[in-house]
């Protein structure tokens, strides 16, 4: 898994934001954890690009890395043409009003002193955006916009309300001043089931009203693959693949995405529980990750070639793209240690 | 794998009774609180035969796991009610004083945590946490304790039992951890294993690995299993029979292929449309369930899922509904216009009719409509229930 390689990043007009080689790194007492080693992803106007892994993928911090929180080690983030990593202060703070954040804890996430309209209309407020008519007007169209009656809502706090309805105001906050992209980090984990499905056709309704391009983060496949247009797979601080959602769910070519659908149980009785195929072991830890293909010590299908070199990603498909030595093609599943052909698939 | 010797020492220390190994018969657990009698469970009844598996499914305070914790004896406080019955083995443990429950713990029944890292205690080393009961229930010796550990981490898969004995709970991963929060509940070889979301905080790829671990023990050891989840996913392949839970009470009840083939219940309904899939198409639009749960201090008069309900009908806002049976033998469901009926048809096209908020925002999944359906829902709670 290695991830290096940029073939699957597009070269046309519309690409909102484009992120080449982005590397994040903490340093540690015990060392550099090395949380995303080189990624490049772009997405385009009015697109939903789902990016799914387990915990450690550094899903999150790509994220956070797009918004410059905190900027980057290396590689460059461009959006609108702009690389944000190479400005600062007052230039990155306006970049911001048009590149928001809805986070994960929809609680923690609003100040429970404040009253819900004073939270949504911070952001006019910092930027002076029109009359103080003017903001209260657009507090209360988002505020309806999102499900929320302005009457009811405006003047009570966060504590005041349900997990999702604290959610509905976050996406409120987040769309007040208008923005061209919107990064939700895990929006639906922390909600029920029943709240996830309106919180997840709200985004979509947003998305629509708003001309929204969004970046959905979440460790739930399905979730991903409902919201997303295309959906890039994450582990260990690479990535894997990358599809629109439809192919890459029903024949995914690594490995690892194979093993990860095959994990999820399914909510019908009449499908027989997966017993082979699954992982083994844990995620090795991003201080030391493997050399070679980071996921080789897990996949079924590791061969020598796998520990000393990292494959770069490259197309098998018409928008489908995979970072893999011996990827799968057709049926083949990857519980048998018989790896396809190398480069059979390959363009 | 070798079978602990724990296990058969306990199987034939207590001889085999007829009947179902746990009856549980209308067991009420509430909480007397500054704000009112909170009815966390309320009037709740199952049978749970020896070495099958009942999954409890139910959303946040839907009171799944204050069941499992008030059957298992767990909840101590004073301002804790339990009413009803619930029978092991023919002994009753509503009313049971500490030290005959404590008799039951670990050798005839355990729980497996949520939480690996909270459920363990993190300043003792993972060996002395799986003898720990061995010694006290089963007083066995610490040298032959200590070997059964090492047996017990190996049969759970821990690679390396002999190092990871005198480790600590924060030098394993969370997916080792709740392998050893197995071995610990398996230990003194129970016939009664409570799972409380044993794999929510994991990833999907070790949830797949621990819940297989669980079933390959339960048949080792032909062990009862009650699985307490949110996750439908979770219960479908891996139960005999599941309760879905909405506001304290069980709502719907089946062997596991009826619910998911017949469902009745416009809850269960509605929870499996609200789910994504994968097999389903990117943005395919969700059905979705307005409002939200009731206030458990005052639920509504008449069926509680009735606010939120897109077939409710009048009746069904002042009537409470009984546990009715189905077709199918061991089906039974909460409802007076039931899923899949001409009844319940024709209830759901009056709605529609009608405009009704709850059933539109099912049908259309329209986010902004469900808030309205939470409107009506507050507008309920308020006036003390029904509309």
């Amino acid at each position: 898994m290695a991830g290096t390689g940029t073939a699957h990043l597009r070269d046309s007009d519309d690409v909102l934001l484009r992120i080449e080689d982005l590397t994040v790194e903490f340093h540690t007492s015990a060392g550099i954890v090395h949380a995303v080693s080189g990624i490049s992803l772009d997405v385009r106007e009015g697109e939903t690009l789902g990016l799914v892994g387990e915990s450690g993928c550094g899903k999150s911090t790509t994220g956070r890395a797009i918004m410059q929180l905190p900027p980057p080690t290396g590689g460059r983030v461009l959006f609108e043409g702009t690389d944000l990593a190479a400005i600062d202060g007052q230039q990155l703070r306006e970049v911001r009003t048009r590149l928001q954040f809805i986070f994960q804890d929809p609680i923690s996430s609003l100040n429970p002193r404040r009253k819900v309209k004073d939270i949504v209309a911070e952001p006019l407020r910092i930027w002076k955006r029109g009359t103080e008519e003017d903001r209260k007007a657009r507090v209360r169209e988002v505020l309806d916009a999102v499900g929320l009656d302005p009457d009811v809502a405006a003047d009570k706090r966060p504590h005041q309300f349900s997990g999702g309805q604290c959610q509905r105001i976050s996406i409120a906050r987040s769309l007040v001043l208008d923005p061209k992209l919107v990064i939700c980090d895990e929006p639906v984990s922390a909600l029920d089931v029943s709240v996830q499905a309106q919180i997840l056709n709200l985004l979509e309704d947003m998305k629509a009203r708003y001309g929204l391009t969004l970046i959905f983060i979440a460790h739930d496949l399905a979730v991903v693959k409902n919201i997303s247009d295309r959906v890039a797979v994450m582990y260990l601080g690479k990535i894997c693949e990358v599809g629109n959602p439809d192919d890459l769910y029903a024949t995914p070519a690594h490995p690892y995405t194979a093993a990860l659908l095959r994990s999820i149980p399914v909510p019908d009785p009449t499908v027989a529980m997966v017993q082979s195929g699954l992982l083994q072991g844990d995620l090795p830890s991003p201080i030391d990750p493997p050399a070679g293909c980071r996921f080789r010590t897990r996949c079924p299908l590791a061969q020598e070639r796998c520990a000393v070199e990292e494959p770069q990603i490259r197309a098998i498909a018409d928008d489908h793209y995979v970072a893999c030595h011996f990827p799968i093609v057709g049926d083949s599943a990857p519980a048998a240690a018989t790896p396809v052909a190398v480069g059979s698939a390959a363009p | 794998m070798t079978e602990p010797r724990t296990a058969r020492r306990v199987l034939t220390a207590s001889p085999g009774r007829e009947g179902p190994l746990l009856e549980v018969d209308d067991f009420r657990t509430h909480f007397d609180t500054a704000d009112g009698m909170v009815k966390a469970v309320d009037g709740v009844s199952f049978s749970l035969e020896r070495g099958k598996t009942l999954g409890i499914v139910g959303e946040s305070g839907s009171g799944k796991t204050v069941l499992a914790r008030s059957i298992m004896g767990l909840l101590i406080g004073s301002n804790v009610i339990r009413t009803g019955s619930a029978s092991y083995n023919g002994d009753e443990l509503v009313g049971a004083t500490q030290s005959s429950l404590r008799a039951l713990w670990g050798t005839e029944m355990a729980m497996v945590f949520q939480d690996p890292m909270t459920s363990l205690n993190p300043v003792m080393k993972i060996g002395r946490q799986i003898t720990e009961g061995l010694r006290y229930h089963l007083d066995i010796p610490k040298d032959e304790a200590q070997q059964q550990a090492l047996q017990l981490l190996d049969s759970v898969g821990i690679p390396d039992a002999k190092r990871r004995i005198s480790q600590y709970p924060h030098e394993l991963s969370g997916g080792m951890r709740q392998r050893v929060t197995i071995a610990i509940a398996l230990a003194c070889g129970p016939k009664l294993l409570f799972a409380d979301e044993p794999t929510t905080a994991l990833d999907v790829t070790v949830q797949a690995q621990i819940l297989n671990l669980l079933n390959q023990q339960q048949q080792e050891r032909h062990m009862a299993m009650v699985l307490v989840t949110h996750d439908l996913g979770v219960v479908a392949g891996r139960t005999d029979e599941i309760a879905v839970m909405y506001a304290g009470q069980i709502v719907e009840k089946a062997p596991t292929a009826t619910l998911f083939a017949h469902v009745r219940m416009p809850y269960t309904e509605a929870l499996l449309k609200s789910i994504p899939k994968l097999e389903q198409p990117s943005h395919t639009r969700l059905q979705i369930i307005g409002g939200r749960p009731p206030d458990l201090i005052n639920p509504p008069p008449g069926c509680r899922f009735a606010p939120r309900c897109p077939y409710a009908q009048p009746k069904c806002h002042s009537e409470p509904p009984p546990l009715q049976e189905a077709e199918t033998p061991g089906h039974v469901y909460r409802c007076w216009f039931p899923v899949g009926t001409a009844a319940g048809r024709e209830a759901l096209e009056r709605n529609l009719a009608h405009h009704v908020p709850a059933a539109e925002a099912a049908v259309t999944g329209n986010a902004a409509l469900a808030e309205k359906v939470e409107l009506v829902t507050e507008l309920a709670d308020a006036s003390g229930g029904g509309d």
